[in-house]
């Protein structure tokens, strides 16, 4: 492999090339830059570098010029050339290209001033956009692999443990259960022939969530050194990188990063000259949710069916082929290294008393800012969601977000001012699970959301054990019914006692923490449950058996002159009227799509 | 010809049982299904019962048992395309393409399948087009995505 020696370049262009900004058309953006650079003989002077993701993918494509920190954003290809001219020949930044907020009227030039980022703490995200995440020369310059020489020169085992101990990290992929006791376990674990396996969950399957990807597509680097610091610690000899199946780029980039390891001699025998042997197989998921619980993944590295078995013994005893296995999540992983290299006190400094350092938060849904932040622990709901979030779009009214995905629940505006961590969250009857945060607005409706994920986990459900495989169902049969006018109010009782036995009964924890979406909006939004039981109403009109859509004639035909739009839009031929006049809507073909909602340009079409 | 890939693929892993899943995978990528002689191959050569694999091949949501069209239309119906309306987003690709979720176009073109999350919810709703990304979709737009790919 030949590695590259880096020439000394004036400026770097740094384009995002994450996946929001390559379906923006990243990548012609940069063929675009070079071509440019190179017609005006910048090409020994300024470099284009594409990075992974940036987080603020709302605005895609991005690009930030380094020095400087000067953030371009929405680029498209028209753009580069003056961009180029003016702001690389002539040193004039391009105002017209940069972030202006909503509701000001001059641009933020520079990335560290603009709301999205200047709360956020980059630990896990340390080297986001500033490096090639194919080039492991761009990650050893940010002082990568450091803390790996620190840890198998200076420090042993147990100095390892204690040290991620004392910063309090805890698990990143759902459940926060302390990283360095779990490591303690594993090491005091006794294995008959001295095998101990060490995998890394990337499996990432809680919908609204995209840190683990992020992380291993831009930063692979930061994972492979987090383990091989664990692999020390525990006294594994070979890991595992199991990644979900829609994830391909990082699949290659982490092939690509471990052959680069290996090629420093990071990896496989005896690693820097110390003895020390181990290595990393990548196994890719095959597409079911239950696959991230961890003693179904282990079933799947294996070659089996991906069901959960009951715990203990925990895999920390009895994990691979029987083995102790240590599993930990990617973003937990990548915060290693940063702990080995500036200490666990300094980790342990940020957060709040029982949830230490940062964490990786996706902001989606109905927010204006969608993206990807990482932020300290014990951060207001508040702060993410107007602060960094920038609010909701459209000036509609803030409702909930969601946590924790499946196994989650719904925070309502009312805890805007919630501490987020481990144990507020769950307080408030949701978890933190991987870090998805999907906003909703007045115009999501909570019993659609609740039957959402309980459609979700009545799929995912694996079928082994009876009250997940069943129960989710008689759960989602009720919700349907309640979505669809034919509730009543016995439903809500009969929803909260099967709640309670699928908790209580299930195998593993898909099946104990399904009710949590439904429980949460009982506790919270059971006004909108009666609205749908009682008036046979849909408040946010989002149950479509509910909605009636008509339009308002004099509206159409003063403001829109019968402007035709909604009928051509119309995929059921369900409006009648011809251009001119006033239009209306025949019930009886209406699939209550709402494309003529959509396409009116003049408020006519009402929805009920 | 499906024997001497199938072998090919076989060479690549340990013929041991953990290398089925990833055997098996490579084999979807190569045919964007399991053909059945391909498994009752794979079966013999590494000698696992052919009920097992069938097994792993419902399982697992990558596997297929019938042949997907040239371009697979993956509509995402994670939470964030949820709460943006990607079930509206996926009837209009039925009505469009005259198919339901799960089935292929006659002429092979086009496969309908529905997610859960993409991995780039900052850009809901998604719908990805065999390795393409297209994100905040409307319904108004479908049509334009499905022309893109019929030539
Ligand atoms: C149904 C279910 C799905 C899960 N999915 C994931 C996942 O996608 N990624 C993950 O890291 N952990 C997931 N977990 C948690 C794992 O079982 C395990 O606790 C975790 O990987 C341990 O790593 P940590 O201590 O670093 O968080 C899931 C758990 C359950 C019950
Ligand atoms: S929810 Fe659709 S891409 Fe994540």
């Amino acid at each position: 492999m030949a590695v590259e020696k880096e020439k000394l370049y004036r400026v770097h262009l740094m384009v995002c090339a994450g996946t929001g900004c390559v379906s923006n058309h990243a990548f012609e953006i940069k063929e675009a830059l070079e071509k440019e650079i190179k017609r005006r003989g910048l090409e020994k002077e300024v470099k284009v570098v594409t990075t992974g993701c940036n987080g603020f993918c709302e605005r895609g494509p991005l690009m930030v010029v380094q020095p400087g920190n000067i953030f371009y954003q929405m680029l498209t290809v028209k753009d580069i050339p003056y961009l180029v001219e003016e702001h690389l020949l002539k040193g004039r930044p391009v105002k017209k290209l940069m972030y202006q907020p909503p509701e000001e009227k001059t641009p933020v030039p520079v990335l560290s001033e603009i709301n999205f980022f200047k709360k956020q703490v980059l630990v896990a995200l340390r080297n986001r956009g500033l490096i090639d995440p194919e080039k492991i020369e761009d990650y050893i310059a940010r002082d990568g692999y450091k803390a790996l020489v620190k840890a198998l020169t200076q420090m042993t085992p147990e100095e390892i443990i204690h040290e991620v101990t004392i910063s309090g990290l805890r698990g990143r992929g759902g459940a926060g259960f302390p990283t360095g006791l779990k490591w303690q376990l594993v090491r005091n674990a006794i294995s008959p022939d001295n095998e101990k396996y060490l995998v890394c969950n990337g499996d990432e399957g809680d919908p609204g969530a995209f840190m683990d990807r992020s992380i291993l597509e831009a930063d692979p680097h930061s994972v492979i050194e987090g383990m091989l610091i664990g692999a020390k610690a525990i006294g594994a000899t070979q890991g595992f990188i199991y990644v979900r199946n829609e994830y391909p780029l990082a699949v290659k980039r982490i092939l690509i990063a471990l052959d680069q390891a290996r090629y420093y001699g990071l990896l496989g025998h005896d690693i820097l000259g110390t003895g020390f042997d181990f290595d990393i197989r990548v196994v890719r998921g095959a597409g079911a949710f239950v696959c991230g619980e961890e003693t179904a993944l282990l079933a799947s590295i294996e070659g089996r069916l991906g069901e959960p078995r009951p715990r203990p013994p925990y895999p920390a005893e009895k994990g691979l082929w029987g083995k102790p296995t240590c599993i930990n999540n990617v973003e937990t992983w990548a915060n290693i290294p940063v702990i080995i290299d500036r200490g666990g006190k300094w980790f342990a400094s940020i957060g709040t008393a029982t949830s230490k350092g940062t964490k990786v938060f996706s902001i989606v849904g109905k927010i204006n800012n969608t993206g990807l932040v990482e932020v300290p622990m014990g951060i207001t709901l508040r702060e993410i969601i107007y602060d960094i979030g920038g609010g909701i779009p459209g000036g509609k009214k803030f409702k909930a977000v969601q946590t924790g995905g499946p196994s989650g629940g719904c925070i309502p505006a009312e805890l805007i001012n919630l501490p987020i961590d481990y144990e507020s969250l769950t307080a408030a009857g949701s978890m933190m699970g991987s870090g998805g945060m999907v906003v909703m607005d007045e115009d999501t409706c909570m019993v659609d959301v609740a039957r959402y994920f309980l459609s979700f986990t009545q799929d995912e459900s694996c079928g082994k054990c009876t009250p997940c495989r069943e129960g989710t169902k008689a759960m989602l049969d009720i919700l349907t019914r309640i979505t669809e006018g034919k509730g009543t109010e016995e439903d809500l009782g009969l929803l909260e006692e099967l709640a309670d036995t699928i908790k209580e009964a299930s195998l593993c924890g898909l099946g104990k923490t399904a009710p949590n979406p439904v429980l949460t909006t009982l506790r919270y939004f059971r006004d909108e449950y009666i609205a749908h039981i009682q008036d046979k109403k849909c408040p946010a009109h989002v149950c479509r058996s509910l909605n009636v859509y008509k339009i308002d004639p004099q509206i159409c035909f003063e403001k829109g002159h019968g402007c035709d739009v909604c009928r051509r839009n119309c995929a059921t031929d369900a409006i009648i009227g011809s251009k001119g006049e006033a239009h209306k809507i025949d019930q009886t073909k209406c699939i209550k799509c709402g494309v003529c909602f959509d396409v009116c340009h003049f408020g006519a079409v009402k929805v009920e | 010809m499906i024997e001497a890939k199938v072998s090919d693929i076989l060479n690549r892993y340990a013929r041991d049982e953990s290398s089925l899943i990833a055997v098996l995978q490579d084999l979807q990528e190569e045919y964007s299904y399991l053909p059945r002689e391909a498994l009752e191959q794979i079966s013999k050569e590494m000698n696992v019962p052919l009920s097992r694999i069938l097994s792993l091949a419902t399982f697992f949501k990558a596997f297929s048992l019938k042949p997907k069209g040239k371009h697979p239309i993956n509509v995402c119906l994670g939470t964030a395309c949820h709460v943006r309306g990607a079930q509206l987003i996926l009837e209009k690709f039925e009505r469009e393409l005259g198919i339901k979720t799960g089935e292929t176009t006659q002429d092979l073109l086009f496969s309908l399948e529905a997610v859960r999350c993409l991995g780039c919810c900052g850009l809901a709703p998604v719908v990805m087009v065999g390795e393409e990304v297209h994100g905040k979709v409307t319904q108004t737009k479908v049509p334009a995505i499905i022309k893109k790919y019929k030539k």
